[in-house]
This record gives C-alpha cells, sequence and structure tokens, in this order.
C-alpha cells in the first residue's frame, strides 16, 4: 500500500543469529556437498569425472581447433575443423537456396524477430496488433518472401478477401462492441461470410475468368526443392508449432465434448494420428499420397510434409491440452455456465486459459520434440540443418568431418530448444496467479 | 450455530407475483430417485431457506432452477420461461438467476475485479468501463473493495464468498441461490458472509438458500423447508417451524443440529 508508515522492525529480545557454519559459502558447502563422508566421497568423483571429460573436450572445440582457411589443408587435424562448418554455413543455413536470393530468407527472419521484440517489451501498447499481424499478416508475406515468382490476383477476389478479414474482424474485435450498428452487422454477419466464401470458391469458376487481374511479381521463385539447412527446420517446425496447437486444442475440446458424432471422429482421428509413426506419415505423404491424387494435381512436396507434421503433432497436443481440461474443476465449469456464459465462451475465457497455463510443460515439451522431429524429412528427401551437415560431410573433398557436423547441428538444436524450455519457464512465472 | 443478531420481524413484503413454478419434478442420478415429486411456488421478494440431511437433494433442487441439473419429470418455470432443452430459454434464465456455491467456483485466473466484469461484458454486452463501476458498487457492497486488483488466491474464504456473491449480483439477477455458503468457511469467516446475505435480504431480493445456519433462517426466512430423501416434508414459516414441527423427521433432524 502507497503512503503507508511501515513499522518499524524491532530486534526481538530472544533474537539469535544462525551460526556461522550453517550460513554462506561455508554453510552451503558442508550442506550440499560434504554432509556425510558418502556425499563427500560423490563429490569428489563427480569432480574427476569432469576433470576427464571437460579439458579435452576444451582442447578439442577451442584450444587444438582451426578455424581459418577455406580447404581441407587448412586443418591440421589435432582438434576440430571449424574450417569445414565456415565453408558450408551457408549450405547449413539456408540448403540450396540461390545465393542472390539469401536476402528474402534474412528479411524474413528480420521481420519476425522484430515483431516477436516487439511482444517481449514489458507494457507495450499495441501488443495485440502485433500478435495479429503475426498470426494474419506475417505468414502472407514471409509466403512470397520465400516463395516468390508471379503472383496473379483479382483484383475483386482480393478485395473480398480483405473484406472478409476486415468484417469478421469487427465483429469479433472487442473494441466495437458497444456501438450501436454492431447488433445489425452481427446479424448480417452469416449472409457476408457465406457470400464472400462462396465468391472465393465459385466465382472466378462461374465468370470464366478472373476479373481485373494484376499481375504481381517482385522477385524470382525459389522452388521448394532447393530450400533446406535450418531455414526448412525453421519452416516446417513454426508451421508445425503454429498449426497443431489450435487444431490440438479443437481436438481435445471435442474429446471431450458430448456430441458422441464429435467425440467419435476426434478420437478416431487423434488415436490414429497417435499409432503411427511419424516416418510412416512423412512416407504416406511423399509416396502415396500423390497415387491417390487425379492426374496432374500436384501437390508440393514440402507442403505435403508441413501438412503430415502439422496434423500428427496435432494429435499429442490434443492429448496434452486434454490432461489440462480434466485438471479443472467442475465447479469452474459450473459457474461459468451459471452467469450465462455459453459453451464456447465458458471454454474460451475461462476453462482454456487455466487448462492450457497449467500444461504450458506440456506444450513447450511437444514442440522441442517436434522440432527436433522435424530432421526425419530426410528420408523423403528434404534436407533440413542435419540433413545439410549430413550431405556436407560426405562430400568427396570433406570426408571425415561429420564429427564436426554432428556437434555444430547438435549445438543449433540445443539452443533452439533450450531458448524454448527457458521461454515456457517465463511464461509459468508470469502467469502464475496463486493456488 | 452463529446468531445473526437481527429481530425476525422487519420482513419486507412478498409480492403475488410467482417467480419460480415446480410442478410434480422428478429427477434421477442413474437409478437413484433424487428429487420425487418435488413441487413448489415461490413469489417475488420471497426467502426461502432448505434443510436436510446430506443426500436429501436440497442442491439439486436449487440446482435445476437454472438448469445445472435437468429434471427429468414436471415443469419448471421460472420467471414465465418453462425450463427444457432449450439453448436459448437456459441461457436467458441463467442470465437472471445468480447462484453462490458452496466451493465458491471464483476464476483464478482473473483478478476479483475482472471476475465481476466478465460476465457482465460477454453475456450483457456493457462496455467494460461500465461493467467495471458496477462491479466496483457491489464490491462496495460486499464491504471489499480494496481487494479489486487482487487474484482469488490472495483472499481469505470468507473475502472470496463475498467476490463470489458480488459476482452474481453484477448481472442484476432477479433471483439468487445460494447452495450451502458458508459450508466450506473458517467459523470466523461465517458471520461476514451471513451478514451480506442478510442485507441483500432486506434488499428484498428473491432468495433461495440452502444452508444450516439456523439463526440466519430466524432472521430472514419467509418459509423454512426440511428436505428428506427427495421430498419437501415440511414447508412453514420460521416461528411455526422450529417450534411445532409436524413430521417426526423434522423433529429428530431439528433436535440433532440444535443440540449445541
Amino acid at each position: 500500500m502507497a503512503g503507508r508508515a511501515q513499522p518499524v522492525q524491532q530486534e526481538h529480545p530472544l533474537a539469535l543469529r544462525p551460526s556461522a557454519a550453517t550460513v554462506g559459502v561455508v554453510g552451503w558447502l558442508r550442506q550440499k556437498l560434504f554432509s556425510s563422508p558418502l556425499n563427500a566421497a560423490l563429490t569428489f568423483l563427480a569432480l574427476y569425472i569432469l576433470y576427464l571429460v571437460i579439458p579435452p573436450l576444451v582442447r578439442w572445440a577451442f584450444i587444438d581447433a582451426d578455424w581459418v582457411g577455406s580447404t581441407r589443408e587448412a586443418c591440421r587435424r589435432e582438434g576440430a575443423c571449424w574450417v569445414f562448418i565456415r565453408v558450408w554455413f551457408e549450405r547449413l543455413m539456408y540448403g540450396l537456396y540461390p545465393r542472390e536470393e539469401i536476402w528474402r530468407i534474412n528479411a524474413g527472419y528480420g521481420l519476425l524477430v522484430g515483431a516477436g521484440a516487439l511482444l517481449v517489451v514489458p507494457r507495450f501498447p499495441w501488443k495485440h496488433w502485433v500478435g495479429v499481424f503475426l498470426l494474419v499478416v506475417y505468414p502472407v508475406i514471409a509466403f512470397y518472401l520465400f516463395v516468390g515468382g508471379s503472383l496473379t490476383v483479382s483484383l475483386v477476389t482480393l478485395a473480398v478477401i480483405l473484406a472478409l478479414i476486415g468484417g469478421t474482424a469487427v465483429r469479433l474485435a472487442p473494441a466495437f462492441r458497444d456501438r450501436a450498428w454492431i447488433a445489425g452487422w452481427r446479424r448480417a454477419y452469416p449472409v457476408f461470410a457465406l457470400g464472400a466464401l462462396a465468391w472465393l470458391a465459385l466465382g472466378e469458376r462461374l465468370l470464366g475468368s478472373a476479373p481485373l487481374t494484376v499481375s504481381v511479381h517482385l522477385w524470382p521463385m525459389v522452388e521448394t526443392r532447393l530450400w533446406g539447412g535450418l531455414f526448412l527446420t525453421l519452416v516446417i517446425a513454426a508451421v508445425g508449432i503454429v498449426g497443431s496447437l489450435p487444431l490440438g486444442i479443437l481436438l481435445a475440446l471435442g474429446r471431450r465434448s458430448e456430441l458422441p458424432v464429435v467425440r467419435g471422429i476426434c478420437v478416431a482421428f487423434i488415436e490414429v494420428w497417435r499409432g503411427v509413426p511419424l516416418i510412416t506419415v512423412l512416407f504416406m505423404a511423399s509416396n502415396m499420397f500423390p497415387l491417390f491424387m487425379p492426374e496432374g494435381v500436384n501437390f508440393d512436396k514440402l507442403l505435403r510434409a508441413l501438412l503430415g507434421v502439422t496434423i500428427f503433432a496435432s494429435a499429442y497436443m490434443a492429448e496434452v491440452v486434454r490432461g489440462g481440461l480434466q485438471a479443472i474443476p467442475k465447479g469452474q465449469y459450473e459457474a461459468a455456465e451459471a452467469l450465462g456464459l455459453g459453451y464456447w465462451r465458458t471454454m474460451g475465457l475461462v476453462v482454456l486459459p487455466q487448462a492450457l497455463k497449467i500444461v504450458i510443460p506440456g506444450i513447450v515439451n511437444n514442440f522441442i520434440g517436434l522440432f527436433k522431429d522435424t530432421t526425419l524429412v530426410l528420408i523423403i528427401g528434404l534436407f533440413d540443418f542435419l540433413g545439410m551437415a549430413q550431405a556436407a560431410a560426405s562430400n568427396a573433398n570433406w570426408l571425415g568431418f561429420a564429427i564436426e557436423g554432428y556437434v555444430f547441428t547438435g549445438f543449433g538444436f540445443w539452443l533452439f530448444c533450450f531458448g524454448m524450455s527457458r521461454y515456457s519457464q517465463h511464461l509459468e512465472r508470469a502467469l502464475h496467479t496463486g493456488r | 450455530m452463529v446468531e445473526a443478531g437481527r429481530a425476525p420481524a422487519a420482513r419486507s413484503p412478498v409480492s403475488s407475483e410467482v417467480m419460480i413454478e415446480m410442478r410434480n419434478v422428478h429427477k434421477w442420478f442413474g437409478a437413484f430417485h433424487v428429487l420425487r415429486d418435488v413441487s413448489l411456488t415461490v413469489h417475488r421478494g420471497e426467502r426461502i431457506v432448505i434443510c436436510g440431511p446430506s443426500g436429501s437433494g436440497k442442491s439439486t433442487l436449487i440446482r435445476c432452477i437454472n438448469r445445472l441439473e435437468d429434471h427429468q419429470r414436471g415443469r419448471i418455470v421460472v420467471d414465465g420461461t418453462e425450463l427444457t432443452g432449450n439453448l436459448k430459454h437456459i441461457e436467458k434464465i441463467r442470465s437472471e438467476v445468480g447462484i453462490v456455491f458452496q466451493q465458491f467456483n471464483l476464476f483464478p485466473h482473473l483478478t476479483v475485479l475482472e471476475n465481476l466484469a466478465l460476465a457482465p461484458i460477454w453475456v450483457r454486452r456493457l462496455p467494460r468501463r461500465e461493467a467495471e463501476e458496477t462491479a466496483m458498487k457491489y464490491l462496495e457492497r460486499v464491504r471489499i473493495p480494496e481487494q479489486a486488483r487482487k487474484y482469488p488466491a490472495q483472499l481469505s474464504g470468507g473475502q472470496q464468498q463475498r467476490v463470489a456473491i458480488a459476482r452474481a449480483l453484477c448481472m442484476n439477477p432477479k433471483i439468487m441461490l445460494f447452495d450451502e455458503p458458508t459450508s466450506a468457511l473458517d467459523p470466523e469467516m461465517i458471520k461476514e458472509v451471513l451478514d451480506v446475505m442478510v442485507e441483500l435480504a432486506e434488499s428484498g431480493m428473491t432468495m433461495l438458500v440452502v444452508t444450516h445456519e439456523m439463526g440466519f433462517a430466524r432472521t430472514v426466512a419467509h418459509r423454512m423447508m426440511f428436505m428428506d430423501e427427495g421430498q419437501i416434508v415440511e414447508d412453514s414459516p420460521p416461528e411455526e417451524f422450529f417450534s411445532r414441527p409436524r413430521s417426526e423427521r423434522t423433529k429428530l433432524f431439528l433436535s440433532q443440529i440444535l443440540r449445541h
């Protein structure tokens, strides 16, 4: 409370200080490391093992390592040959993406990091809009940045899409909730949305041609078979993470639904996808799926892998979220429903915020697993971060440097996974409200 | 037992307008027959205290009134709207009937103020500022405006239950249901909750209260009900209920809870 005088702390007449042997560095050492002869022995054993491992590792990775040069002859082979990584760095980061176009990837990263930094700034006032930008606008920008090429759009269709997004935002945004006209818009919205969707689905086909087209060609197209390295890993992981969480939440809600058909579909979906290995999913997506498609329809291989990874991850996510839903006491549902909040508002405002908070560790655990599982796309011929390192190590000029490649990619994966883990711990603390 | 320390007189008049009408209501939990042919009429402004042994169906009875439980036979009409499977009707009734639970059921992830403003904003569609002003008004009425920015876990049980009462009042209900509101509280906190309930009673609210706080019942109730095995065994004014109960089961029950 501001302005209230703090009572003066007075020493209690019986107050004693803890003896010096139980506090400070000495106390800590005595309590934690040498509390008994056995513990002392274990402490020394652990120190000895560290002595055996750390110095040779440091010598290999730093002291005896070779850092400069551009050929394998630059390496004396006494320690790590980081020249290997230096030479292959571009491939490890961007795959076969054309050198003169790499700025597009970096621009995509920059935009993401910039917007993400705004989200981290405490008390930044327009966080909601940054969130909307990241989830709605950014994917579109990133898609055209990374893929590029000619984009032919009908201005009419573009206008319909923008109107649909805008109309939906107005319908949902809390800012407009108390305007006089909102009730009318709410009533008109279903007709409007259906009309817009119908136009998007059928309009151009009915007219036979797209009206008022414009072509955009800012930069050349880069086919996804050239994508690779850490870039590809991040694309797959990001799409998988962003896609699997909402899908998993819907599946979890569906699995707990009282409607038998919805519940049955969700249970079957979850159990089928959880029951098969990811490799099978990717293999099917890559090799079997085209067989079922009509002649001439050609889905991009990366797109198929993205779909496979997302759906696979969403089944796991659904079970994690379900665990959270089950931890919410029945009284919370009852209190929300008794206030007249319907099903979706009860879930969205009361149950899910609590349930998701509980399962943050599980969700992030899934994200980390998903991030590392992206390495499996190697088997369908996509060269992710690890795949690129392996490819580099099997280059005829660079045979024998696989260890450096594995250590480097391993460290790269660890950085991202550790970052996610730290962020989840931060979230847990930030969202803690007692109980 | 806590004596509310007020004379049982000064009861606000009961209107002839019917707020709740239950006719021959039956409910089963599986094979267990919880409510057996219950009929009940509650008028506007009437305050009814329901007591009875555990498992007698008293909680289920009041939870049927806002359809937290559904009944399988009979009719329940609340403020002119019959309770059926019709979701529109259920939502209308729920926004007019407030309920206070034994376990408070505050939303732990929201502050006290957010707990109170949530339903007015999302159900009544009030602007946030207006909803928060109303919330503060009710927090003052239950005498804890200074806790508005805290989270429920930072409050004592008595304070949490008063917040729960204020949360229900924020929807401006016509009827308030209380499901053993003081049973989960430490003894020294019961009075602060009962005081708030007595004030609410004096304002003329229609109330159905399941409780064993007989001092409170004597102070505010127009009618006392005793339930046993899914039936309303006794339904009489408090003076009669306590001095001359008609059924043996009521006498036995009263002798057990009033012994100390």
